[in-house]
């Protein structure tokens, strides 16, 4: 690739700017605010809208869905300035993203690292052009903080696999067309070393799902049952028994997007919500005891994000934040829930509102029962409490 | 502006936790306060100059390095990692910045020479009363044939006995904030001293009537409080900065002890409950390295978010070494709470430097009242 002079980087930008203006619809300008509002791609998804059927045509055509991935998967082919050009400027006016896909965060980066050519060919244009909604297969109900303790079986039946098992907190199993999984595939091996990463149609025969109801109400989590599916052996990623290296990859990305890493904050802040429930009196809140909880949410707050842009700052100096992402995901999601406890008492009772035509208020008290499960998705706290003692402080085991 | 240090501030760093290592390691701490509490080295004091910490903030204009806060605090953050007794905070961070945040340049002409040389120390007259308030100011300032008559009484002043001038904080007669530079030999002071916590030395000084002329009047009309302003948030940055330090050596020893320390046959660092515990104070830290940096920044870029920085900063840094110090302490078990190893040094410091220029639950109110809530 050619490298862009400033004046090249200038011009994208001007040109960008015009172009989202002009393809950009209205309604696609503002932030998501239920389920209908996302579009994810594949065989059981919709759109709601017409408007999001043209943003999301036009933005394929642009071959802008993932804007920095090659080309020859259907990508944009962008530099990384010019795709950070495009994000502020999609920013900038508020434009929804076209598609939401896992295939994009999670397993797109895993196939770029991982897969062989004929793998990369056959499964990233699908992610680019939303034609596959990917799901992810790796907690089972006996391997949740011990990913690595997994029990789902890919047994070598000469030109195929035969799965069995089951898998739990599978977001949208129940409309995904595809789910990456991992299987065990060596019985004999120490845990971490008989682990593959097996891609498997959710059409084939055995695959069934059930959704699981959380605390907050409905949830896209299902759980995933395999009984004796086929699995042709070209579904495997990487190599057989190393699926582990793959898994480590992939959670590395999402304790990121968990503890809120690399997103645009658009809450609204603590204290103007303590403002409009609570008395004050010229202007200064009249509880103290919850002012100074919210001073101290809001102090951590404004520090953790400096937190983010210092590591990142480093990043680019050539410092190895690798291990720090556990340090993220600890942080981010203990603050996030201490946060929405916070909320929830500072709206009173209307903080308990379940079912009401006061829409907010029900939001609020769904968010704050979701937000429980931060501090367990993705590796518990304690999990990554323990990274950072064995692989940061290098504490003995 | 990126949140990493240049790489002329790391060569200043470098050169500074050589220094210290060389000439003011923390067993000079324990000499000098079995020495009578003595205040500090003068001997030291004049190689610090020779390293020109004392210029780092002076503007290029008054011959100084105008090299920035950010670069002082890397000097701040290793003197807090060795507990370094020097008047560098009082007679630079605090003194110096008077005079070069103010628009007195006559004053600025006559001193600013004497303080980088290290020949002449400014020492900062504010406290008056035991929980800190810089708005409540008793001590008066009146003005009659062009010469202002003092009459207070103040207290908690660093270095406060060998100073050679003290930058007083009073009120005029229109009920304004003014801040005055008396010399230390003035007519009508007198001084006595206290040994606190941290066996440092801090000086009560009492204004009986002193004289000081218009032209030592260091704040123009209504701006003294702006002035004061300044004064207080580059002190809680810069003290942060110094914490910093002090919570990252206590933080390194920690766990220096956890890896070597075995009971029930097994060292003490396997265990889980103290694992999560380290790594929790690491996370904090984290935290802490990122608002330090941000303050000193802000100081030289003369930010508007200055007054919010100040705070989060001195607040942040308030919290975690109150928690790294006591963590320190217990985990160093019956030996962290004898006077034979360092850790209590760290733990009485920390308890002054807490408290110095607002404490914990001052800056979250400051905090708190800047955002409007």
């Amino acid at each position: 690739m050619e490298t862009m002079t400033k004046s090249d980087l200038k011009e994208f930008r001007s040109e960008t700017k015009r172009w989202l203006e002009e393809n950009c619809p209205t309604s696609m300008r503002t932030p998501p605010k239920e389920f209908a509002d996302l579009y994810w791609g594949g065989r059981n998804s919709t759109f709601s809208s017409e408007d999001q059927k043209n943003w999301f045509t036009k933005m394929l055509e642009k071959k802008w869905i993932v804007p920095y991935w090659d080309t020859q998967y259907g990508g944009g082919g962008l530099s990384p300035e010019e795709n950070n050009i495009l994000t502020q400027e999609m920013i900038r006016i508020g434009c929804r993203k076209p598609l939401f896909s896992f295939g994009i965060s999670m397993l797109g980066p895993a196939l770029h690292q991982f897969a062989n050519k004929e793998q990369k060919m056959r499964f990233l244009p699908d992610i680019t052009s939303g034609k596959t909604w990917w799901c992810q297969g790796y907690s089972e109900p006996n391997a949740g903080s011990d990913l690595a303790g997994l029990q789902t079986k890919a047994e070598d039946k000469g030109d195929h696999y035969l799965v069995s098992g089951s898998k739990v907190w599978t977001s949208y199993a129940d409309k995904a067309d595809w789910i990456f999984c991992l299987v065990r595939t060596d019985f004999e091996a120490t845990k971490h070393n008989g682990i593959s990463f097996l891609l498997i149609d959710m059409k084939s025969a055995g695959v069934s799902t059930r959704p699981i109801k959380l605390i907050s109400g409905k949830s896209p989590f299902c759980e995933t049952f395999f009984d004796g599916v086929k699995v042709p052996k070209e579904n495997l990623i990487g190599t057989l028994n190393d699926g582990w290296t793959i898994a480590k990859y992939l959670l590395t990305h999402e304790r990121q997007m968990i503890g809120g890493v690399g997103e645009t904050d658009v809450r609204k802040a603590v204290h103007e919500i303590a403002l409009e429930n609570m008395p004050s009196k010229d202007g200064i809140l009249s509880d103290s005891i919850l002012r100074s909880e919210i001073a101290e949410i809001e102090m951590n707050d404004a520090v953790f994000e400096m937190t983010i842009q210092r590591i990142t700052d480093e990043a680019k100096t050539g410092v190895n934040a690798g291990a720090l992402s556990s340090f993220f995901k600890y942080y981010g999601t203990e603050q996030n829930v201490a946060r929405m406890e916070l909320i929830s008492s500072i709206t009173g009772t209307n903080g308990l509102l379940w079912e009401s035509d006061n829409k907010d208020a029900v939001s609020v008290v769904r968010t704050f029962c979701r937000s429980k499960g931060n501090t367990i998705e993705g590796g518990t706290s304690e999990v990554q409490l323990g990274i950072i003692s064995k692989r940061i402080l290098n504490l003995p085991s | 502006m990126a949140l990493i240090i240049t790489e002329e501030q790391k060569l200043l760093r470098d050169s500074a936790t050589e220094f210290l290592a060389m000439n003011a390691p923390i067993e000079q701490f324990r000499e000098l306060r079995d020495d009578n509490y003595r205040a500090f080295d003068e001997g030291l004091w004049t190689k610090l100059v020779e390293m020109g910490w004392t210029a780092l903030t002076i503007p290029e204009e008054f011959d100084g390095l105008e090299f920035g806060y950010t670069g002082l605090g890397q000097v701040l953050e290793e003197m807090g990692k060795n507990l370094t007794k020097a008047p560098l905070f009082s007679s630079i961070v605090l003194g110096a910045t008077t005079l070069t945040e103010s628009s007195n340049q006559e004053l600025k002409a006559a001193w600013l020479t004497h303080l980088m040389d290290g020949t002449k120390r400014f020492a900062f007259a504010l406290d008056e009363q035991t929980y800190f308030d810089p708005t409540s100011i008793a001590t008066t300032a009146k003005k009659a044939n062009n010469q202002y008559t003092l009459s207070g009484k103040k207290t908690m002043i660093i270095d406060g006995a060998s100073a050679d001038a003290f930058v007083v904080v009073a009120k005029t007669e229109d009920n304004e904030i003014n801040l005055f530079l008396v010399e230390a030999k003035t007519a009508g002071i007198s001084i006595s001293t206290d040994v606190l916590l941290d066996a440092g030395t801090y000086a009560s000084v009492t204004f009986d009537q002193v004289k000081v002329s218009e032209a030592n009047r260091i704040s123009t009309a209504g701006q003294g409080s702006n002035l004061l302003n300044q004064i207080l948030n580059t002190a809680c940055i810069c003290l942060s900065a110094e914490m910093l330090g002090m919570v990252s050596e206590v933080f390194d020893q920690t766990i220096a002890y956890l890896k070597e320390r075995e009971q029930f046959g097994k060292r003490i660092g396997t265990y889980q409950a103290l694992q999560h515990r380290a790594a929790i104070m690491f996370s904090e830290i984290e935290l802490c390295k990122s608002v330090v940096i941000k303050g000193l920044q802000a100081i030289d870029e003369k930010s508007e978010d200055l007054d919010q920085l100040a705070s989060l900063a001195k607040a942040k840094l308030g919290k975690t070494i109150k928690l790294v110090t006591n963590e320190a302490m217990q985990m160093h078990g019956g030996i962290g709470v004898t006077d034979d190893v360092n850790i209590g040094f760290y733990f009485k410091r920390a308890r002054v430097l807490q408290r110095l220029f607002g404490d914990y639950s001052y800056h979250l109110d400051r905090f708190a009242r800047l955002n409007k809530y």
